[in-house]
């Protein structure tokens, strides 16, 4: 499911498939996953915990949990990442393609001081001495607007904020100037006053780099405001994937449609139930050969389950894998 | 501070306020009343127990530790002769066992599940069930007589007029060391191993590996900063394992120590000086506990803020 | 799965398991059968090598080896149980209390603990035997004693675990008062961290035991013990090596056996405990 126009695209994901060794034997967690990503773009990938959202972003940058296999082909920049041993990797982490995470309290090391965990990248891949690491990070530091960054440098995490702490992150991941930023969701552990701000600070600081952001969330109001395409996962696989208007207009996936059916609206009178999709999310060992969505969906049929649903084009850009396609809404 | 007041209380508490009549334990069932109502002249024993335990907490405050019934001599004459000998055994065992342990505790976490691991986790298993002072016994048996390349007991003396030398001595203390310390490496290194396995497992750990670091870099720039946190804490807790130990392996290698002055007091029934001695030691215990929680406070900065 | 077709699936529980039944079966035969009177002396017989009729050999009294491990048995497993015994006893209801009532009682009973475990435990068991008189009840009984603390730590710790789960709350709201809860939710819960920490303390039990009587102050002769085996061993040294050697074995394999099964029983007991060992 290639989309790019660009002639180099940043990041190329073929056929990725990924298997975790769970307490019931090897499970397929993704399955088979493609989409591209050109220079600057923006792209949003969403849906339920346990869809293979965030493992996703873990095989990019190569830090999947010890005993997963990967098979098919990630490119960064037309280099070959599957298969590469791991201080090449580490190279690459940090420099090239930087990732956020979504806890704040527990992902910085409580006893380094701000200073020098924002300044280990630089001192790592920059080959900065403390110094002149040290006064890049103040710069970082203000380019994320912590307050009184001069100040915090010398700090330790406890003594920040959770919305500070993730500025402190976000900095970090971009010390080095990457060309992808990946945000597995960075703002879920915030106050929803603080969300909105920290996701306009990373719109800003990647728009203005010419960095790629590949930002991963299960809040469909976030895609809508700051991603230009969209992916949908389920079970492991993407359901559907174009440009973020048009997956919403369109719904074309069952799936897409029960979650865009089930969010929360102001303004609706009181006493309307919320939309739910029937169902819960299958244990990755208990998917079958077919449509990890079939049990749940209400258009499936027997031809559903017995293999992989195919890509079907809906538009350009926007396809969708599934047999039974609804119609156009309204 | 608490700590040591309560402990100088139940010292006292328990040797004095025996079942039966303290001069007459010293003495034996032999002696004459006569005798032990002159012993118990001697010793003060007629005055009333809290005014004893007054008067014993004053002197120690001027580390007058009293004298020894059997030798006749100050007790504190006696420690410090005997503290040449057991200082540097306790340093030499404490630095053993912190090598070992940590070293082969890193090592293990670092290749969990794998064979290195399985073959630490083993040997530490029979490290822990091997009696400290059996292993002395063996280690003699081999090294000092077949191998004869350590002395297999008894103290030169550190200077050359005592009969022996610096070089002598620590030849000395080799063994008893090593003994001691096997048996404490193998508890630490466990929970080393466990400590750094718990830390890897932490959430900073996944974003250094994202900075860049490889797993080398983690473990050294990340990991043993935090997993020291929990280690030193129950090295400290040790050290009241490593003062008994050294008791015991003393009277092994029939080295002229605290341990061994303890338990000839013990033999002559010489409770002053079993008195003063165990007060110094439990006295040792209970500070080295205050100091490491001071270290506990040093290298996590989390504490300093909540302080205590 | 029932509990034991996991727990003789369980490798570290069946070897340590083994060991265990090894050592209680031996102390219990030794009521029963010694291949020799354990304390008869035979000295034109002394520092025999293993041989048909004394299968490990005799001692620098004639006294034959194997029968004198065997009976040695009887006094570490005495130990063992009766000291944790104690502890349990003591520290159980200590642990239990605390955890019940909260506030001061539950500082006193830290103080407490926290107290006699940074106390050096042998030291002041060794001091006990002196004055009280040297023997193996006085050992158990130092011995014991020092199991109080460690047990209420560890009971205090797993009990407020339990009382904090919703099912006792829901008790408690339903007005089921402390010690009721505590008997029939908070005991069968921490049972389990109990056991464990039983076997562990047995083993350390036995290698106190041993300290104590290698000093000359636990079991007196004529009543065998290992520690004093050892003892004599040594004096024993350059003429019959094997005569250290034999009790020292006895005591490291009890002690492994009991810490085996004890890692076993954590893993089987409680999968949230067992974690990564």
């Amino acid at each position: 499911m290639a989309m790019h126009e660009t002639p180099a695209p940043l990041l190329e994901v073929n056929d990725l498939r990924v298997v975790l060794p769970t307490a019931r034997g090897p499970a397929a967690a993704l399955r088979g996953v493609s989409f591209g990503m050109a220079r600057g773009e923006k792209l949003g990938l969403i849906g339920e915990s346990g869809c293979g959202k965030s493992l996703t972003a873990l095989a990019v940058m190569g830090l999947l949990p010890e005993g997963a296999r990967v098979e098919g082909s990630i490119r960064l920049n037309g280099q070959e990442l599957v298969g590469l041993p791991d201080d090449t990797m580490a190279r690459l982490r940090g420099d090239r393609v930087a990732m956020v995470f979504q806890e704040p309290m527990t992902a910085l090391n409580p006893l380094h001081t701000v200073s020098a965990q924002v300044a280990e990248p630089l001192r790592l891949h920059r080959g900065l001495d403390r110094a002149a690491a040290r006064a890049e990070a103040l710069r970082l530091l203000e380019r994320v607007r912590l307050p009184d960054a001069a100040r915090r440098l010398d700090a330790h995490p406890h003594q920040l904020s959770g919305g500070q702490r993730q500025r402190v992150m976000i900095a970090m991941a971009l010390a080095c100037g990457p060309d992808l930023l990946i945000a597995d969701e960075p703002t879920t552990a915030l106050d929803v006053t603080l969300q909105h701000e920290v996701l306009m600070l990373i719109d800003e600081l990647v728009q203005g780099s010419g960095m790629g952001l590949l930002l991963i969330s299960h809040d469909l109001g976030v895609m809508a405001r700051h991603v230009q395409r969209l992916m949908v996962m389920y079970g492991g696989s993407v359901v559907e994937a174009g440009p973020t208007a048009a997956v919403f207009a369109r719904r074309a996936h069952p799936y897409t449609r029960g979650l865009y059916a089930a969010r929360p609206r102001l303004g609706a009178t009181r006493g309307t139930r919320l939309a739910t999709i029937p169902g819960r999310v299958p244990e990755l060992a208990d998917l079958g050969a077919g449509c990890a969505f079939a049990d749940r969906c209400d258009r499936a049929v027997d031809d559903c389950r017995r293999a992989p649903p195919p890509t079907v084009a809906l538009g350009p850009g926007h396809v969708a894998r599934c047999i039974r396609i609804e119609e156009r809404p309204r | 501070m608490l700590t040591l007041a309560v402990t100088s209380a139940v010292v006292f508490a328990v040797l004095d306020l025996l079942p039966g009549n303290v001069a007459q334990v010293m003495l034996g069932e032999s002696a004459t009343p006569e005798a032990v109502a002159a012993l118990e002249r001697k010793l003060g024993l007629d005055r009333p127990a809290p005014q004893r335990y007054l008067h014993w907490l004053a002197s120690l405050a001027r580390l007058d530790l009293g004298t020894s019934h059997a030798y006749d001599t100050p007790i504190a004459e006696l420690v410090a002769e005997r503290l040449v000998v057991t200082l540097p055994l306790a340093l030499l065992a404490m630095a053993l066992t912190v090598v070992l342990a940590l070293a082969a505790g890193v090592y293990a976490a670092a290749h969990h599940n794998r064979a290195g691991d399985l073959g630490v986790m083993a040997a530490s298993q029979l490290g822990i069930a091997v009696p400290s002072f059996w292993f002395g016994i063996l280690l003699v048996m081999l090294f000092a007589v077949q191998l004869s390349w350590f002395p297999s007991g008894g103290f030169p003396g550190w200077t050359e007029d005592e009969g022996g030398g610096p070089w002598d001595a620590l030849q000395a203390l080799v063994l008893p060391a090593v003994a001691l310390a096997v048996v404490q490496a193998a508890i630490l290194a466990r929970f080393t191993r466990s400590a750094v396995l718990d830390v890897l497992r932490e959430d900073f750990v996944r974003t250094a590996r994202a900075k860049g670091l490889t797993r080398r870099a983690v473990l050294w720039g990340h990991v043993l900063r935090n997993a020291m946190v929990p280690v030193v804490t129950v090295m400290g807790l040790q050290f009241a394992n490593l003062v008994t130990g050294t008791v015991v392996i003393e009277n092994v290698f029939s080295l002229t120590g605290l341990g061994r002055l303890l338990f000839q007091a013990i033999s002559n029934r010489d409770l002053p000086l079993v008195q003063g001695l165990v007060m110094l030691i439990a006295a040792t215990v209970v500070t080295i506990n205050f100091v490491v929680d001071l270290l506990y406070a040093a290298i996590d900065p989390r504490l300093k803020a909540v302080g205590r | 799965m029932s509990f034991w077709t996991r727990a003789l699936r369980h490798p570290s529980f069946v070897a340590g398991g083994v060991l265990v039944a090894l050592l209680l079966g031996l102390a219990l035969l030794s009521y029963v059968w010694t291949p020799h009177p354990a304390t008869e002396i035979d000295v034109p017989n002394k520092l025999q090598p293993p041989s048909a009729t004394h299968w490990l050999g005799t001692d620098s009294l004639g006294r034959d080896i194997a029968s004198q491990l065997i009976v040695g048995a009887r006094a570490s497993i005495a130990v063992g149980l009766i000291a944790v015994g104690i502890g349990i006893a003591g520290g159980v209801a200590l642990g239990l209390l605390a955890a019940a009532r909260r506030g001061w009682v539950e500082e006193a009973v830290m103080r407490l603990a926290d107290f006699g475990l940074a106390f050096p435990a042998l030291l002041t068991a060794i001091m006990l035997t002196a004055i009280y008189g040297p023997g193996l009840a006085t050992s158990i009984v130092a011995i014991g004693l020092f199991n109080i603390p460690e047990f209420a730590r560890i009971t205090r710790a797993s009990a407020n675990t339990v009382w904090a789960r919703e099912f006792v709350l829901a008790a408690r709201a339903c007005g089921k008062g402390r010690l009721r809860i505590t008997l029939e939710h908070v005991l069968p819960n921490v049972a389990s961290v109990l056991i464990v920490q039983a076997t562990i303390r047995f083993a350390i039990a036995i290698l106190a035991e041993a300290g104590l009587s290698y000093l000359g102050l636990g079991t007196q002769p004529p009543t065998p013990s290992w520690g004093r085996m050892l003892n004599e061993g040594q004096a024993m040294m350059y003429q019959a090596p094997m005569l250290a050697v034999w009790p020292g074995l006895a005591i490291v394999l009890s002690v492994l056996g009991l810490n085996l099964m004890g890692d076993g029983l954590r893993d089987l007991l409680d999968p949230k405990l067992a974690r990564q060992r």
